[in-house]
């Protein structure tokens, strides 16, 4: 998908005076926020599993050549297929080549972040193959023709009301008097009309969770059950997954496995974990011919040895965007491509450039409530302020505020002056907001007031208190 | 293909500045793989059989699947009917082709009609055999194979599972200590844990997205040895 991460200023505007947004969004911090913690505090170790978790994360990634080689080597062994991509446009091609060997005419897929990352419908479409989202959101989002704004609610942003007119629209072989109000009779249409998909697929494209190098085998958790039905129906699986994803082994992906879904949804456990491991055995009755795993890049290796390397034990659950306040106030879309929030605030500009990506890390109050909540415990707000940096060094930070800080450093290195000046711009924003406590618009910082109030400092710097209480 | 490959591991290899693992740490590694340790379990699934059980029948509940315990295993056909006419459901049944299924008594139900094999899609309820239980989250654990086909599992509108209380575990990392000691991994391993849902629409959670939207288990347990 073309990015529109640049103007993230105007998207979040946008987002702001939506309406229906709001309210998705205020449901949604109750409803995730809540459930996570109750979740949390019902397994005493959770805390400890973290731990745990992120150790296998670090583990894996330091020894990330030897797990590649010994998961493609067991995906041969159980008769599968590794195609190895190095950025968005190889992994097309290999899932073109695949689908035409194939014969396909059409694609059933269960959700891929990495579907979206390297846009494959778009892909397909332009060559005649049909790309038919399964999963629910996704389907919503593919018939109103826009990217997921949520990691695991893809289309937590649309109404019902919005939802019933995709549907009178795209199922027009039903009667258009019928009633679309509850969710319930959007739910059955949806399953009536993806059943026969389903059963007509050429080919099945899934995701995949984890990626096991003791075993070959491929995980994908879901709760609808469409991702089973995408990857046993059709005659060929392909499997979407970046390096990154790959845990030694069985139990490993178990531990992480007891984090992913209380993290992500609050559940004890998701629904459907699905361990795949080649194509079906010769006397099985179901499953598919082909196997294909499609190994992406996409400046995942750059990653590695950096101060961006902890990103990669990300594992995609969305705790970081429900708990996120910029994410609460203005939703996905406003991030501009297909990671959001927090999460994607550190992989975007890793993966489609600082130039395209530059205005993601600015949207944190470094509240710290992501890296709170991280079940991996990724420092994601050290790694925004280290894409800051790299802005700031590649100075492609508005005039103003390189102006500014360059003010700042100046005075910080000066301390007498700096204290005069925090005490005299203290004093006059205390006198100037005094009645209402706050200020509502301010110069030269009209974008940042524009929506939300600046609290007026109230009594002397810190400075002084630090002071007057003896350096305590 | 193969220049990707090359591309993707020498950047991998740049990155970890090396080129591969050293013998001794390669060998520590490939024994890492050849003998999984499972790593911290939680207490809850540490408990004696009985009560492992009772925690199984809990969380699977809790997750809002059905149980019902059978004391006998010739009693399962019965205990199947009986779910059916309860569920308002139709007398057809399409089992896994395991002969811990197809040899019960079906004929002492002569209204029920049996077959045995996959699911094409208009299958309304089927009835599978799980290979373990897991206590810590109600979990089931499916595996495919000629005696097991998968689309059992997803297509039919209901799901009834039997499962014997011997196979139920504590955590995870006893289901596959069990299946790595019954052979190779099979292409699929299903953990279900209760019936199929979705909360796309609205964030209202809805059961029965695409998957079944009843999971029935019959719980094999012959109860404590007189
Ligand atoms: S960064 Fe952490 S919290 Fe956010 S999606 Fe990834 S694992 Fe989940």
């Amino acid at each position: 998908m073309q990015a529109t991460s640049r103007t993230f200023k105007e998207n979040a505007h946008r987002a702001l005076r939506d309406a229906d947004l709001q309210v998705a969004l205020a449901k949604m911090k109750q409803g995730f926020v809540e459930r996570r913690a109750l979740a949390a505090a019902r397994l005493p170790e959770f805390e400890a599993l973290r731990d745990q978790g992120r150790a296998i994360k670090d583990h894996t990634l330091a020894h990330l050549d030897f797990y590649l080689t010994c998961f493609e080597e067991r995906v041969t062994e159980a008769g599968g297929h590794v195609h190895w991509a190095v950025d968005a446009e190889a992994a097309q091609d290999i899932v073109l080549e695949i689908c035409r060997k194939a014969g396909a005419r059409t694609v059933t897929k269960g959700k891929s972040m990495i579907g979206e990352e390297i846009a494959i419908n778009e892909h397909l479409a332009r060559h005649g193959i049909e790309p038919v989202e399964t999963d629910l959101g996704e389907y919503i989002i593919q018939l109103r023709d826009e990217p997921p704004s949520h990691l695991i609610a893809p289309a937590i942003h649309v109404t019902t009301k919005q939802i019933a007119a995709s549907f009178r629209k795209a199922h027009r072989d039903l009667d258009p008097a019928r009633a679309l109000e509850e969710p319930r009779t959007l739910l059955a249409e949806a399953r009536g009309a993806l059943r026969d998909r389903f059963l007509k697929a050429d080919v099945g494209i899934t995701g995949a969770n984890f990626l096991i190098a003791e075993t070959g085998s491929t995980v994908i958790v879901t709760n609808e059950g469409n991702g089973d039905l995408t990857q046993t129906l059709p005659r060929v699986h392909i499997v979407l997954a970046s390096l990154e994803k790959l845990v030694p082994t069985l139990e490993d992906a178990s531990t992480i496995l007891r984090l992913l879904a209380r993290s992500a949804t609050g559940q004890e456990f998701s629904v459907y974990t699905t361990f795949s491991t080649g194509p079906r055995r010769a006397p099985d009755l179901d499953g598919p011919d082909e196997f294909h795993v499609v190994l992406l890049d996409n400046g995942r290796s750059r990653m590695l040895g950096t101060e961006f390397q902890e990103m990669l034990r990300c594992i995609r659950c969305g705790a970081c965007l429900n708990h996120c306040p910029i994410y609460q106030s203005v939703g996905g879309h406003a991030y501009g491509w297909v990671y959001t929030g927090p999460m994607g605030a550190v992989l975007t500009p890793a993966l489609i450039g600082l130039e395209e990506a530059g205005h993601l890390p600015n949207a944190s109050t470094f509240c710290g409530r992501c890296e709170a909540v991280c079940p991996m415990r990724i420092p994601l707000p050290r790694m925004m302020r280290h894409w800051r940096e790299r802005e700031f060094e590649r100075h492609l930070q508005p005039q103003r505020m390189r102006a500014g800080l360059k003010a700042w450093a100046f005075l910080a290195r000066r301390p007498a002056l700096y204290r005069l000046g925090a005490r005299i711009a203290a004093k006059t924003l205390g006198l100037a907001g005094r009645r209402r406590g706050a200020f509502r618009t301010l110069p030269l910082a009209q974008g940042w007031t524009m929506s939300r109030d600046l609290p007026a400092p109230e009594g002397p710097t810190f400075q002084a208190q630090w002071r007057a209480r003896g350096g305590r | 293909m193969s220049e990707g490959r090359r591309t993707v591991l020498a950047s991998v290899a740049r990155a970890l500045g090396r080129d591969g693992p050293d013998p001794a740490m390669r060998a520590e590694l490939e024994q890492r793989l050849a003998q999984p340790r499972p790593n911290l379990i939680p207490g809850r699934a540490n408990l004696p059989h009985s009560q492992r059980v009772a925690l199984f029948v809990e969380m699977a509940r809790e997750a809002a699947a059905t149980v019902a315990v059978v004391r006998a295993r010739e009693a399962v056909p019965e205990a199947v009917a009986d779910y059916l006419r309860r569920e308002n459901l139709p007398p057809e049944l399409t089992i896994a082709p395991d002969p811990a299924l197809e040899g019960l008594p079906w004929s002492s139900r002569p209204l029920l009609s049996v077959r045995s094999g996959r699911a094409h899609g208009s299958e309304a309820v089927s009835l599978t055999h799980a290979f373990a239980g897991i206590a810590e989250t109600g979990t089931l654990l499916l595996r495919s194979g000629p005696d097991a086909p998968t689309t059992l599992n997803f297509l039919p509108d209901t799901n009834i599972v039997l499962i014997e209380a011997g196979r139920i575990v504590g955590a995870y990392e006893e289901a596959w200590a069990m299946l790595r000691a019954s052979g190779a991994m099979p292409r699929t391993v299903n953990f279900i844990t209760g019936p199929s849902r979705s909360a796309d629409i609205e964030q209202t959670l809805q059961l029965g997205a695409h998957g079944p939207r009843r999971l029935h288990i019959l719980l094999l347990d012959a109860g404590p040895a007189a």
